[in-house]
């Protein structure tokens, strides 16, 4: 049987996810260990918290290099929040650090405007720059659960998969690149169409068409 | 754009989601699971569980419900009553549930509020505040005083002047409820609303007194508050979550 794992690596709440994959159908194996992580047929790569803590856990665990081979050898993978930022290469979060470097880009604070608060937290639209196998069956401008201070930027144009606007700032908020997906939103969080990107996940088959 | 929240409060006793009338007069309404699935389903945009008798039994909230609770329910929601220490709080969101929400507990212990804020972050940690109209004071400058244990015990504390202390402590949302109003069904107290939603940089709910899809929409028209929280007006069937958003839509406020 195909290996879904859920990668635990101490940045917050893995229950919603995994409750989230189990209430699907799919069984979801949480790890931390790196020799089940680097064999898993699929990965989602969850996460609330701050990237440097994050960084530092998947450098110090062997985590982060269990992620990188799993991404190299083509299987889908799926981030989640801290999990869309971590796959950049760096983030401001804990001062400039680096991070995984899977897909080109950083992550950056949100710029204070008058009458918005920070974290960005609630529901938002999520409008698709383009198509993409786990948002099949979901209307662009759908709303999606977010909650985060810090976000994607600079990503490549042929990396961005939807993107948000909160206030007068518009963000990525879902990039990938061949196998590997991510998503700022909650999908586990996010109701029915969240469990449903979720399911349209757990068939991909890690191919998908960019621009550009 | 960030849409408006449409809350739902339950309140649980005995494992039973029940319904009281300025804090009095309970009565059980169903199961707290089931209830929770069916109104995720139909669309509200959170949950908020409380457990009402765990403080008054000196015990921790019920654990076992909220990990029932995050098997069946997809979208975020908090968990109050029965917060007493980081150690709760921690299980909590380890259940499954998104924030924690603490009342007597931040009045009594301050320091509570920056030990969470730092341990599980700010976006976890929701001020439960039961604020009641005393007239303006020296001491009350807002005329609103705070209330802690259900509402019984007065604490020579401006409400104002605590959500401002509470955000600087590192609080991440505040869940105003109107003792004046609770239950009542003739509106939320806009007035503290304002004065609350003014003076924090981080989201505010109002909470008590809605009774009719007007009040929510004049909440949003006369007040910057972020979320709306309802209990009576659905528990009793009176009106749908859907039946509330396309009242909210109509009126021109950003909904889900």
């Amino acid at each position: 049987m195909e290996s879904l794992v859920v990668v635990d690596y101490g940045a917050g709440n893995l229950t919603s996810v995994v409750n989230a994959l189990s209430f699907i159908g799919l069984k979801a194996t949480a790890s931390s260990d790196p020799s089940v992580i680097i064999r898993a047929d699929r990965l989602v790569f969850p996460g609330v918290g701050a990237a440097g803590t994050a960084m530092q856990t998947l450098n110090e665990t062997g985590i982060g290099k269990a992620i990188i081979d799993v991404v190299k050898a083509g299987r889908p993978v799926l981030g989640i929040c801290i999990g869309c930022q971590i796959i950049l290469d760096s983030s401001e979060e804990n001062g400039n650090v680096k991070t995984l470097g899977l897909i080109p880009g950083r992550t950056v604070r949100f710029r204070n405007e008058p009458g918005y608060k920070i974290p960005h937290m609630g529901w938002n639209q999520v409008d698709f720059k383009q198509i993409h196998p786990i948002f099949k069956g979901i209307e662009s401008g759908r709303n999606f659960y977010f909650v985060h201070s810090y976000h994607p930027s600079d990503v490549p144009y042929a990396c961005v998969f939807a993107e948000t606007t909160y206030g007068s700032q518009s963000f990525t908020s879902a990039l990938g690149k061949d196998n590997l997906i991510a998503t700022q939103f909650h999908l586990e969080k996010s109701g029915s169409v969240g469990l449903q990107v979720l399911k349209n996940f757990s068939e991909w088959d890690g191919q998908c068409l960019q621009n550009g | 754009m960030l849409t408006k929240r449409l809350i739902i409060c339950l309140d649980v006793r005995n494992r039973k989601v029940t319904k009281g009338i300025q804090f009095q007069g309970n009565v059980d309404v169903g199961d707290p699971v089931e209830m929770g699935a069916r109104y995720s389903d139909e669309g509200v945009d959170e949950l908020v569980f409380y457990d009402i008798t765990a403080s008054a039994e000196n015990r921790s909230c019920d654990i076992e419900m909220v990990k029932d609770i995050a098997k069946h329910v997809f979208i975020p929601f908090s968990v109050g009553g029965g917060i007493r220490n980081l150690e709760d709080m921690h299980r909590v969101l380890l259940a499954g549930a998104e924030k924690v929400s603490i009342n007597s507990l931040a009045v009594l212990h301050p320091e509570i509020i920056s030990e969470g804020a730092k341990a599980f972050g700010n976006q976890c940690m929701v001020l439960g505040m039961d604020a009641k109209f005393v007239g303006v004071s020296e001491k009350i400058p807002s005329g609103y005083e705070v209330y802690i244990q259900g509402g019984r015990k007065a604490m020579s504390l401006d409400a104002v002047e605590w959500a401002c202390r509470a955000e600087a402590l590192g609080i991440g949302e505040i869940c105003l409820n109107s003792m004046d109003a609770d239950g009542m069904q003739t509106g939320y107290e806009l007035t503290i609303t304002e004065l609350i939603a003014r003076a924090v940089n981080v989201p505010v709910i109002a909470s008590g007194g809605a009774g009719t899809l007007e009040h929510i929409s004049t909440l949003f028209e006369k007040t910057s508050a972020d979320a709306a929280l309802v209990a009576s007006m659905v528990h009793f069937g009176n009106y749908t979550v859907q039946g509330i958003k396309d009242a909210m839509k109509k009126s021109g406020i950003p909904v889900r």
